[in-house]
């Protein structure tokens, strides 16, 4: 394997505090040392970063690669050169694929595609009950054998809070994280949007605040009950936050995640009727974001991801409400998460943390950090490089994304996983 | 998007929603309509305005009044008719709607009008039409209902010549209504006085106040100097979803009958979208009796239906 110099570069590695120009030196895959250089260190490849940031690779908590299964959405080829192109040097992915990621099996599967598609770290997320049915309890410990992250009901609701609380005690017994999505299903009640002015205005059937405020705080009891270690996936309300905040207060071994777009979006960006905006949790209000960007800075909110979901042309063609829900957002990631920095909301260090050091200390993974002899994953990013959304630079899929034709600041040149160069930013493409 | 409905020039090309259409283009709607009243009466009623256009009724959902009142108003228009009930139709085979636009598209004809049960769904057929066809919305799931709105502001000029002065209510199950939010952003663009909206907080959207109207959740108060009483429908299913507990209760609290029609002003007119629900929303002696406008509300909706095919289809698309 090849020794790398990552040259010049403003070095950001909120684990180990550091940030300064300098050099990074790889060498079997692992990270040699980060500022310092090595004794009798000769690279056989330098990479100039000059104005460059180099941190560590991202990790994403929330990747559908659509495969197996569902691959006219998106492969798993097309969805991790997506993810490497963002940056994104780690996944997870939900459990909703076809098949369900319920057996020893399906995990199998997706590692074998996963080393033929030359992405080492997809980290599958098994169902918490067998084929998201909510009603019994999955194999967890032997999913746990065969490779699982997490474990997760994805978006299906379960059959009722028993259940969850006997899933919630059973993972915990075999130290797995539960990933959860909160939503009152019979609250959500089929609707499409928040509800509020945007939805009375165009008569879309709303989801109130109450069905995902609601669902933490029954679940935040459980974890009281159960000492689980639990995650909430994509919570998109100001009460969800301000329970969350509480509970940790409390000392619950409690985290959470937002998608980059809720953090941007609100009901009022809308267009009516403009299916690219249907997503699930739905942009909610103005204060919503706010305390969403609050949350984040002051640590209750504690990782960042995409929850990338690509979608087939026929999917989002179509009235509003029968558009199926999500957003492409790999690759927009990196510079929304920039712009928060620009609005001042947090800053680089806390951005980069919140994609990077945050979710590998949630998982558990010796990632998302340059500490010497670590797996190098970096991702060198340019944070004044302009680029538009159009066909031409873009590897998902999917193009399902509120901002397509939008023009952005920040752009990942390289990203190395194991010390593999993975992606390099082809010029005269933006 | 409120620029879909127009042209480059700023004309009617589909009609969609009210949103975002001049008090000049309201206007000109109810005023052409006037000019069509005297056709319905004529013993040959029929005008040469629309002869060798083809109109394609594209009903997704049941609907009587509505769409034969568009038949009717295209044919006496001298345009050709066809109504496809979808119901029974290729949809129900798996065809997308996409798809089957595109096959009537291809058979040349002019104009849909679109009624579907899921909100949205005129927008989407009107951005996906060639652009020499104009769409209108027939009622889109809870979205809107403009033509419907359209007749209704026909019918309170007819009765009370000026919007300024009035004050406007419109009793019932807001939160499901198509034809009420058109009815507010009609009312509101015309310029009346005050909108009410009267309904138990079940059948009220949340925001509702948002889009220029006064909550009231009682009768008593909400009828109060009213110089238009405007009753929606109570569907049936309402009961059974834990909105309301029976129409009898519902008729006790909210229903229309003529002790709390005193309250409104002596002249007030009483108006329904149809079809009533005799005893649930409004009193059998009321919808027949002297105040109530809802046999012209049908009869008007012929003349304003004939004024949008005929709006509409003046103008053409912009990428033509």
């Amino acid at each position: 394997m090849s020794k790398i110099h990552i040259a010049n570069g403003r070095i950001i590695d909120p684990a180990n505090n550091i940030d300064q120009t300098g050099s990074l030196y790889i060498a079997d895959g692992k990270i040699l040392s980060a500022i310092e250089a090595p004794a009798d260190f000769t690279a056989d490849i330098t990479i100039d970063a000059t104005e460059h940031i180099v941190c560590p690779g991202f990790i994403d908590l929330s990747v559908r690669l659509r495969d197996p299964g569902l691959t006219y959405k998106g492969t798993l080829q097309s969805e991790t050169t997506a993810a490497a192109s963002a940056g994104v040097t780690s996944l997870c992915l939900p459990p909703d694929t076809r098949p369900i990621i319920d057996s020893q099996a399906a995990i199998e599967l997706i590692y074998d595609k996963a080393e033929k598609a030359n992405y080492r770290h997809v980290f599958p997320i098994a169902a918490l009950t067998p084929q998201l049915r909510g009603i019994e309890l999955s194999s967890m410990a032997a999913l746990k054998q065969a490779g699982c992250i997490a474990v997760s009901n994805a978006t299906v609701p379960l059959a009722n809070l028993l259940v969850l609380r006997r899933a919630m005690e059973y993972a915990s017994s075999h130290d797995l994280l539960v990933m959860h999505h909160p939503v009152e299903p019979a609250l959500e009640n089929k609707g499409c949007a928040h509800e509020g002015f945007f939805s009375t205005r165009y008569g879309l059937p709303g989801i109130p605040e109450a069905s995902e405020s609601i669902a933490v705080a029954q679940c935040l009891e459980l974890a009281k009950l159960t000492d689980c270690k639990l995650h909430f996936s994509q919570i998109s309300c100001k009460s969800a936050v301000i329970k969350i905040q509480q509970a940790q207060k409390y000392g619950l071994d409690i985290s959470a995640d937002v998608a980059i777009h809720q953090l941007h979006l609100t009901e009022n960006d809308i267009e009516p009727f403009n299916s690219s905006y249907h997503v699930l949790p739905p942009f909610r209000t103005a204060k919503d974001r706010q305390m969403l960007r609050k949350g984040l800075a002051n640590g209750t909110i504690k990782v960042i991801c995409s929850d990338h979901q690509p979608h087939d042309l026929d999917a989002k063609l179509g009235a509003f409400p029968e558009t199926e829900p999500g957003i492409s957002s790999l690759e927009t990631l990196l510079p929304l998460m920039l712009s928060l920095v620009n609005d001042k909301a947090i800053n680089l260090t806390q951005g980069i943390a919140c994609l990077t050091q945050n979710p590998a200390e949630i998982l558990g993974l010796p990632l998302g950090a340059l500490s010497p002899g670590l797996d190098a994953d970096i991702c060198i990013f340019n944070p004044d490089l302009s680029w538009t959304v159009n066909p031409q630079n873009w590897n998902s899929a999917g193009q399902n994304t509120p901002f397509w034709g939008t023009t952005f600041k920040g752009r990942v040149t390289h990203t190395l996983q194991s010390g593999k160069i993975i992606y390099t930013l082809k010029l005269n493409t933006s | 998007m409120n620029n879909l409905q127009l042209n480059k020039e700023g004309k009617l090309h589909h009609f969609i929603t009210i949103e975002g259409l001049s008090k000049e283009i309201l206007t000109e709607i109810l005023d052409t309509a006037e000019s069509f009243l005297g056709i319905s009466e004529q013993p040959v009623k029929k005008v040469p305005l629309l002869r060798g256009k083809t109109i394609v009724n594209l009903f997704f959902e049941n609907s009587t009044r509505t769409r034969t009142t568009f038949e009717l108003a295209a044919s006496r228009l001298s345009a050709d008719v066809l109504s496809i009930n979808i119901a029974t139709s290729a949809t129900s085979k798996g065809e997308s709607l996409l798809d089957t636009i595109r096959n009537l598209e291809a058979m040349h004809v002019d104009m849909f009008v679109v009624r579907h049960a899921i909100s949205g769904a005129g927008h989407f057929i009107a951005q996906n039409t060639a652009p020499h066809i104009s769409v209108i919305n027939a009622g889109d799931g809870q979205h809107a209902h403009p033509t419907q709105a359209m007749l209704d502001m026909f019918t309170i000029r007819q009765y009370k010549h000026d919007f300024k002065p009035l004050k406007v209510a419109i009793i019932g199950d807001i939160l499901h209504s198509r034809v009420a939010r058109s009815q507010i952003q009609a009312l509101n663009t015309l310029g009346v006085k005050e909108i009410r909206v009267v309904a138990p907080k079940t059948l009220l959207p949340s925001h509702v106040e948002q889009l220029g109207v006064k909550v009231f959740n009682t009768m008593e108060e909400g009828l109060d100097d009213l110089d238009v009483i405007i009753m929606v429908r109570l569907q049936k299913e309402r009961m059974t979803s834990a909105l309301l507990p029976s129409e009898q209760e519902y008729f006790k609290c909210f229903g229309l009958t003529e002790e709390r029609l005193k309250l409104a002003k002596p002249d007030a007119i009483v108006m329904h979208p149809g079809p009533i629900n005799r005893g649930v929303e409004i009193a059998s002696s009321i919808a027949d009796g002297p105040q109530s406008v809802i046999l012209q509300q049908v009869s008007n909706g012929i003349a304003v239906r004939m004024a949008i095919m005929t709006l509409t289809l003046q103008n053409k698309g912009d990428s033509v």
